[in-house]
């Protein structure tokens, strides 16, 4: 059957019909080649243009925000058993089992189990797939990899007023914990709720610090006793020292008392090599050095003015910033002072003014560290002001080796435990500078911008890979430095010590001669001075006839200006009149 | 049953074997030379993750099953041998 399907219009329902014309082609425009245009136009031969048909795409890198992470156990009980058997039961456990023993499909996966390993046991035992096969080829060069550091944790201060960290002190143990001092260094900012807590932090665990050492006063400095990891001293901001024993908890064990304590903050404390293990010494810019055994905290043992006419005077003292003491050479230490001067002291002294050995001039301002070359003692490194210089022990007018100024303050430096020519130093705008001297003398090896704000204090882990540095509000950054930079190298040592040998010859022989040229002029002053005993000789001069004379000086010169101005400002109105 | 004894007391005498456990599919072990808690910690462990490598291999290829897995570490190497109902897991200490 056919199927249809009718469909009706009406004739007049339709639109008009189509009348479609032949017309010949038409010229509407014509625009010929202008080969002017082509002089706005460079020829590129040969042209190379890549094309892709694919999805638009775009690359992000997104770092999230700190999450807080917790450590979680899940304890597993034995599971699975079917409901009419207990667990705890061993009878029951017992008849299970054997009644498992006994099911045939048992049987059969085992044996066919059984067979399958065996074979890989077999396997395992007959050739050691990891074994190392080429050893001798292993030895090539790691070749120049650029070097790096990488942030690993960063700690921040869980309180809501944020202090900066000034001091940093690794565990002694193996670096697996690392103690802040916290305070507000700035004069009178400290408010009523700023809290003088300190805290030890777990490297692994940035979200909350392990210990909080609760002083009296912020804590300016710390430091772990290298013979008992669970004791630590700490220099506070109203001058006391405290001591902790981490198995006691947060409270201090002992305090020094008020009276015999340093009049202004403790800047540096450090543990001392002796017998007993007890004996620390602290620095503090009231000009004074103390020692201190931490079972007696309430008098100092010994004390020790930093007068530099070595008369014990207090007022004519120079105010302690930092120390150096190294367990090698356990008589002597150095301290450095916030007028530049940097006092080595010997602590065997028969007489107090024989304490202070000698000083090096150095820096413009407060010296804020000092540290000793572990591989060099006889060299140290300064930082204060812009640059960071190295010295010699024996060259006492200049530093054998200096930086050049950099952008912003140096706050903290030292030197890595394990290169012997490495060293790092804190900026003020947040960078961290590591130097290598046998790679590059006038630049850093590697910079890094840590963070925005200042920091103010860096210690580096006795294996050398890690550094912490902290910040202005209070951040420790925990970094790990890239193995080019804290593996020994071979001959550095020898490299160094030739280097040191050179700078320290250069120095010897500028300072011979620096002597020689004063001798000279000494000698032919004392002549010139018996030629002319009636006249008044330039050197001889009062000091209030040199301010007259420089007032005259800058007087004369600013009329001498002026006149000139008005001159040129009178030829100019000259030529500008018609 | 005595086979099943006997396949063990095979894998047992093998250099370096250091332990055998047999579990069911459902976690229990039905068989152990270790101790009771190690055998637990083993079971449980074991069995998860050879339910997700197993589940991974099938869902790369949906034909393709699971037939043996090795955990290499710096101690020893412990090797599964799955199967439908029950895993045979040996702890070897391989030869260096």
């Amino acid at each position: 059957m056919e199927i249809v399907h009718v469909y009706t219009k009406l004739r007049s329902e339709f639109g008009r019909q189509y009348l479609f014309s032949d017309r010949p082609t038409e010229l509407l425009v014509d625009i010929p080649p202008d080969p002017s245009l082509a002089m706005q136009f460079i020829t590129k031969t040969p042209r190379d243009q890549a094309t892709q048909a694919c999805r638009e795409m775009s690359e992000h890198q997104v770092n999230t925000e700190r999450f807080e992470s917790e450590s979680r156990g899940l304890n597993h009980m034995e599971g699975g058993w079917p409901k009419d058997v207990d667990p705890n039961d061993m009878e029951q456990t017992i008849r299970f089992r054997k009644k498992v023993e006994k099911d045939e499909s048992y049987m059969n996966s085992i044996l066919q189990l059984g067979s399958v390993m065996d074979h890989y046991i077999r396997q395992n035992n007959a050739i050691n797939i990891y074994q190392d096969y080429f050893t001798e080829d292993q030895d090539i060069d790691e070749g120049q990899e650029a070097p790096s550091a990488k942030t690993i944790n960063v700690f921040r201060d869980p309180n809501e007023v944020k202090r900066t960290v000034t001091c940093l002190s690794w565990h002694p143990d193996g670096g697996r914990k690392l103690a802040a001092a916290y305070c507000c260094l700035e004069f009178q900012k400290s408010s009523k709720d700023l809290s003088p807590d300190s805290y030890i932090w777990d490297i692994e665990n940035p979200n909350q610090p392990e210990l909080a050492l609760k002083p009296a006063s912020p804590l300016v400095c710390l430091d772990y006793n290298p013979k008992d990891p669970h004791t630590l001293v700490g220099g506070s901001y109203n001058g006391q020292i405290v001591y902790w024993d981490t198995r006691r908890g947060s409270q201090p064990v002992e305090l020094s008392s008020v009276e015999h304590s340093h009049r202004d903050p403790v800047y540096k404390i450090i543990w001392l090599q002796s017998k007993t293990g007890t004996d620390a010494f602290s620095a503090s810019t009231d000009g004074q050095v103390l020692w201190w055994d931490v079972r007696k905290l309430n008098e100092p043992t010994e004390r020790l003015v930093l007068d530099p006419g070595r008369e014990g005077n207090l007022d004519r003292a120079l105010g302690a910033i930092s120390l150096e003491f190294e367990a090698t050479m356990p008589t002597k230490f150095m301290v450095g002072t916030e007028q530049g001067l940097v006092v080595s002291c010997n602590r065997k002294a028969k007489t107090p003014a024989e304490k202070i050995v000698c000083t090096y001039d150095g820096h413009h301002g407060p010296i804020y560290a000092l540290h000793r070359n572990p591989f060099f003692p006889k060299n140290f490194l300064t930082v204060g002001d812009w640059t960071a210089r190295i010295w010699s022990e024996d060259i006492r007018d200049s530093s054998i080796m200096w930086t050049r100024y950099q952008m912003s303050y140096l706050t903290d430096a030292c030197w890595s435990p394990v290169r012997p020519s490495v060293f790092f130093t804190t900026k003020m705008d947040g960078v961290l500078d590591v130097w290598d001297v046998l790679f590059k003398q006038n630049n850093p090896t590697l910079s890094l911008k840590v963070c925005d704000e200042a920091l103010y204090s860096l210690r580096v882990q006795d294996n050398g890979r890690f550094v912490a540095c902290g910040s202005q509000i209070g951040a420790a950054t925990l970094l790990e430095i890239c193995s080019g930079l804290s593996t020994l190298q071979k001959n550095e040592k020898s490299l160094l010590a030739a280097m040191f040998e050179r700078e320290t010859k250069r120095e010897k022989i500028l300072e011979a001669r620096q002597r020689e040229m004063r001798l000279k002029e000494r000698s032919r002053s004392e002549q010139s001075r018996e030629d002319d005993t009636g006249r008044d000789a330039d050197g001889d001069e009062s000091p209030e006839q040199l301010i007259a004379r420089a007032e005259e000086d800058f007087y004369s010169v600013v009329e001498a200006e002026r006149k000139r101005r008005e001159e040129r400002h009178r030829v100019s109105t000259n030529h500008s009149k018609p | 049953m005595a086979e099943v004894e006997e396949t063990l007391r095979r894998i047992q005498s093998q250099k370096g074997v250091q332990g055998i456990v047999i579990v069911n599919s459902e976690g229990i072990p039905i068989k152990t030379t270790l101790d009771n808690s190690s055998t637990v910690q083993y079971a449980g462990l074991i069995h998860q993750l050879v339910m997700k490598a197993r589940s991974t291999v099938r869902d790369i290829d949906p034909q393709n099953d699971l037939t043996f897995l090795r955990i290499r570490s710096k101690k020893n190497e412990i090797m599964i041998a799955p199967d439908k109902d029950y895993f045979l897991i040996v702890i070897q200490n391989p030869s260096d």
